[in-house]
């Protein structure tokens, strides 16, 4: 049988995949940017029980395996909270970006970390509350020193997304399996699903990078790579 | 002179850390137009004196009041004493991640509320006035330390502070930079800028304070205008430290 026929033939299939698995990444990405963010300041600034509750959702999301954690919350959480309803797509989504939230978390903890205090003590001795000393000049400085780490987030959500697989969501590795079944080609198919992950995966880290050098700043490690 | 002219009084303050006691009962007056020098050893408490008069550190005991309005103890009112009383630190401590202008910008957007062009319009004013307005588009890390201080001189100044207390400003900058920290100071002292100096630049005391207080094991031990500390031999413990500071000097 020839493959490439067959390919062009699923190509459309491929793509709906394709987008599919962005979709996951890219809410995973910000869901996990919304967590992860205010968790870091709260483990920064909070007070003692802030930090504890934080640090048992880090120490939770990080300890599972992400497919433990996807049918815990597919099969027993979200029908739990009487969310028995909501799509496969949405909670493999929301799974991701629960986790994503918790390692967020502490790339932006370290980044806030190590602003120097100075920075905060120039700012209050001008008279900036807390809050505005925060907003205004630290976490200016953390987001810059944090987006190298951040931007690994991008592989890491990318390639476990295939695992939402497990819980039906149609995404890129759902679409390749169907396809390997119907039309018993198994080797290049798969290997075309892998070309398709490395070239999100690389093409994505691009624009990253590029995202780095537009905000760089001199006296600030981030220029391009 | 008579008392009103009084803008920060200074009362008995205290501070230990630990077991440290940094600061054992502190107590001064500062008139309008004043600059006053502190010197001596280190671990004497200076800086922690500074920053327990913005209440960056607050003292365990003692008073501060700013034009006759209690500092300590002022709640969220801090905030307001921080912006009349300006700091200027031996790091510098300039934003990063923002240009020289920018640096002397922000408080008077963030904090005083200032309209853009307002903002940017008085922070030149005062990159000018410290000689800087040409590097204005230049983050810190473009900055010799030298000019780095002068922005952060800029910054104090844009808040339009009653007195500006200097924590060791020139300690971490080589002689010929140092020369043009101190050159801006001075002009600043002689246009009769408030101004609080933690200094080992004895040069710099002898022509610009009006008094010299001589700090040891967290009190005043002496203190006089410079002349009368440098002639007068009843004042035998700081020139005995200034003849130490000059001997290490010549090493």
């Amino acid at each position: 049988m020839d493959v490439l026929p067959v390919l062009i033939e699923w190509l459309p299939y491929l793509l709906s995949g394709v987008a599919s698995t962005l979709g996951l990444v890219l809410v995973a990405l910000v869901l996990g940017l919304l967590l992860g963010l205010p968790m870091a300041l709260g483990q920064v600034y909070g007070s003692r029980p802030v930090r504890w509750v934080i640090g048992i959702y880090v120490w939770f999301f990080r300890g599972l395996p992400i497919l433990v954690l996807l049918f815990l919350f597919w099969f027993g959480i979200f029908p739990g909270l009487g969310l028995g309803n909501l799509s496969a797509f949405v909670v493999g989504a929301v799974v991701l970006g629960l986790r994503g939230a918790a390692y967020q978390s502490q790339i932006f903890r370290g980044a806030i970390q190590s602003v120097g205090e100075g920075q905060m003590i120039a700012a209050r001795s001008l008279g900036m509350s807390r809050l505005t000393a925060i907003r205004s000049v630290i976490l200016p400085q953390a987001m810059r020193i944090a987006l190298p780490g951040w931007s690994n987030e991008y592989p890491n959500i990318l390639t476990d997304s295939a695992v939402c697989y497990a819980i039906g969501v149609v995404e890129l590795l759902t679409i390749t399996s169907r396809m390997v079944t119907q039309t018993n080609i198994t080797m290049p198919v798969y290997l075309a699903t892998a070309g398709i992950f490395i070239i999100l995966n690389y093409g994505g880290l691009k624009v990253l990078h590029r995202l780095e050098a537009r905000i760089a700043i001199p006296g600030f490690g981030t220029g391009a790579m | 002179m008579n008392s009103n002219n009084v803008v920060l009084k200074v009362e008995d303050i205290r501070k230990s850390f630990g077991e440290n006691e940094v600061l054992r009962g502190v107590s001064f007056d500062v008139r309008r137009g004043e600059t006053k020098v502190f010197i001596g050893p280190s671990g004497t408490g200076k800086s922690t004196l500074l920053r327990c008069i913005n209440q960056l550190t607050p003292p365990d005991r003692g008073k501060v009041w700013l034009d006759g309005e209690e500092v300590t103890n002022s709640g969220a009112r801090i905030n307001y004493f921080r912006q009349k009383i300006g700091m200027v630190f031996q790091n510098f401590f300039l934003f990063d991640h923002l240009t020289a202008l920018k640096n002397v910008e922000l408080a008077l957007l963030k904090v005083r509320g200032m309209g853009k062009a307002e903002a940017r319009e008085k922070a030149l004013t005062e990159l000018r006035q410290v000689g800087m307005e040409d590097w204005a588009d230049h983050y810190p890390a473009e900055l010799s330390g030298g000019q780095a201080q002068r922005v952060s001189i800029a910054r104090a100044l844009a808040m339009d502070p009653d007195v500006i207390l200097f924590d060791e400003p020139t300690s971490a900058l080589d002689p010929e930079l140092t020369r043009e920290v101190l050159e801006v100071m001075k002009k600043l002292a002689r246009e009769g800028m408030t101004m609080l100096v933690v200094t080992h630049e004895m040069g710099f005391a002898c022509s610009v304070a009006n008094e010299v207080l001589f700090m040891e094991n967290g009190v005043v031990a002496e203190q006089g205008s410079p002349d009368l500390l440098l002639h007068d031999p009843r004042f035998t413990r700081m020139k005995d430290f200034i003849g130490r500071i000059d001997s290490r000097m010549e090493d």
